[in-house]
């Protein structure tokens, strides 16, 4: 009875949520939305006793993933009613694909695809062995396809951004630790009433030595 | 008769508010002591005396302090996203809070003995970034919206290795549950054998909370105080009880991943009296002192020199050593045997 009152509600936020990430007019909200209908996925999956799956779902997606797409989508700089005048425009092409993905939906669960399908007997091992145990034998190829996937796309995304430019100072660790003390200072005594640029030699070669070894004085 | 009432929804729910409260007013005095106890150990370090004039020996600063601040006026700048710029507070100090449900004081003391305790944990410790990115995007001003971006890519970066350095934990204990993994401590703390890790989790916990020496998201001699500039009044001091509050609980999570929980360091007649929870107390004290004593201590890091840590030393670095944890577990056969829980 508790258990079908919080299905109800995660759902019903979660479907709410979901409508609202299309609705919103500013994209930030969307994204916030986003997040809520995640969590709520999180909540559903505890519901079945997948409570793995419920913060997996959590760490990566609401901790890292999202984090990084608001990070996107804050930085962007959106003319908004602009946004609404393509609305029009996209709209029967987000119809189209809105209707083949619902057509799949009731295509699956009306079909035979989960006829013999139902929820897995609970178990007395936790699901984290439950998964292990499948993932790293049965399925241990696909597992490390897809980490070769991710690593490509890791590859790529690294290749596609970075950019050797010229004239940038950066701090070499190494070459700073490697400078012995003779070559970077030098003790002098100054004579009262002299001034220090008649006995510069010393501290011009020093001061050289430094922006050479890339130090950030 | 009394069957029936324990077993009714209304008396759990009743037992559950309870432990909450429990939970919950300790920790706040703590976080409004922590402050204090800021002040004074950084005051004495740096020869000073910090606040030592409200109450004797300066007791009743932090009940001053939260005074004077629900005093003050709650200013909503006019160009703010009012809704979201209330909510990031919130969010923060609400985050500080829950994650507290899954940590264990002592031997069955805790709200919800979960399975995936650790995950939970480091679920909800990788959420906090959302309050500081909201903070700093409602605020609506450039001093805000830089210190956000840094403490985002600051927190995602040092999450990783702080990942990582779990698995080298877990690897151990063969369970996600925080309980089990305190008493895997039994005979010898994991600070240890992987002290390593031990290390790298301390500093990733302080690039996590934002604290010195990773305090750039609010480096204040470049951004002014950063995500939480616009903020005044008590949206503020929800802020500043949540940072508190999450320094406290990345101490209780070095404390049982690393430091034994409840457990004392020995098994010997007068250790092992003082019940669980003192000693619990006490870690988590020993180790908010290290955060003070390096605040106090250290310089600020440039944020070059931030990401170099995490990405270019740290990962490859935690990364290498689960290959290593785990290949050496295997080679004695010492891999833990999974519990059934």
């Amino acid at each position: 009875m508790i258990e079908a009152l919080f299905f109800y509600l995660f759902a019903g936020i979660m479907l709410a949520s979901g409508l609202m990430v299309v609705v919103s007019r500013n994209p930030v909200y969307s994204v916030l939305f986003l997040i809520l209908a995640f969590f709520n996925a999180a909540g559903l999956f505890v519901l079945i006793g997948a409570e793995f799956l419920a913060m997996l779902l959590v760490v990566v997606y609401v901790g890292a993933v999202a984090v990084l797409f608001l990070f996107v989508v804050m930085m962007l700089d959106i003319n908004f009613s602009e946004m609404r005048a393509g609305f029009q425009k996209y709209l029967p092409l987000g119809l189209i694909v809105g209707g083949i993905l619902v057509f799949e939906l009731v295509a699956a669960m009306y079909g035979d695809v989960f006829k013999g399908a139902t929820l897995p007997e609970a178990m007395d091992i936790s699901n984290t062995r439950a998964l292990g145990n499948v993932i790293y034998t049965k399925y241990m190829y696909l597992f490390q396809v897809a980490g070769l996937i991710l690593l490509v796309a890791m590859i790529g995304a690294i290749s596609l951004t970075m950019r050797k430019r010229e004239g940038v100072r950066r701090q070499s660790v190494a070459a700073q630790n490697l400078r012995s003390r003779a070559e970077t200072v030098e003790v002098v005594s100054v004579p009262s009433g002299s001034s220090p640029e008649n006995l510069s030699t010393a501290a011009v070669k020093s001061t050289k030595t430094t922006s050479r070894n890339g130090g950030n004085t | 008769m009394i069957d029936l009432l324990t077993h009714s929804y209304v008396v759990n729910v009743a037992w559950i508010l309870a432990q909450i409260l429990m939970v919950i007013g300790p920790l706040l005095i703590a976080v409004a002591y922590l402050t204090l106890a800021e002040r004074r150990v950084i005051g004495f370090m740096q020869l000073r005396k910090g606040p030592n004039v409200v109450g004797p020996f300066g007791l009743f600063q932090p009940f001053a302090d939260a005074l004077k601040l629900m005093a003050k006026e709650t200013i909503l700048p006019a160009g703010a996203n009012k809704v979201v710029f209330l909510f990031a507070p919130m969010l923060t100090f609400i985050l500080a809070i829950v994650a507290w449900a899954v940590i264990p004081f002592g031997e069955g003391l805790v709200i919800a003995d979960i399975n995936v305790g650790i995950l939970y944990l480091f679920a909800i410790s990788s959420l906090g970034v959302y309050g500081v990115i909201m903070a700093g995007w409602a605020s609506n001003s450039k001093y805000a919206f830089l210190g956000a971006l840094r403490s985002a890519a600051q927190m995602v970066s040092y999450e990783v290795s702080m990942g990582l350095v779990i698995i080298n934990v877990l690897l151990c204990v063969g369970s996600l549950n925080l309980s089990a993994i305190v008493e895997a401590q039994r005979d010898m703390w994991f600070a240890l054998p992987l002290l390593p890790m031990f290390v790298v989790f301390f500093i990733s916990t302080l690039a996590e909370t934002n604290r010195a020496p990773f305090d750039l998201p609010e480096g204040e001699s470049e951004l002014v105080a950063g995500y939480f500039v616009e903020y005044s009044s008590m949206s503020f001091a929800l802020f500043f009880l949540g940072e508190y509050a999450n320094m406290i609980l990345m101490s209780s999570m070095t404390v049982v991943l690393f430091m034994g929980g409840w457990l004392p360091p020995f098994d010997i007649f007068p250790l092992n009296v003082i019940p669980g929870p003192i000693w619990f107390i006490l870690k988590i004290m020993l180790v908010l002192f290290v955060f003070l004593w390096v605040r106090a201590t250290t310089p600020r890091y440039r944020y070059d020199q931030l990401m170099r840590l995490g990405w270019k030393i740290f990962l490859p670095f935690s990364l290498l050593y689960v290959v290593a944890t785990a290949g050496f577990l295997l080679a004695t056969d010492r891999l833990p045997t999974i519990m059934a829980g």
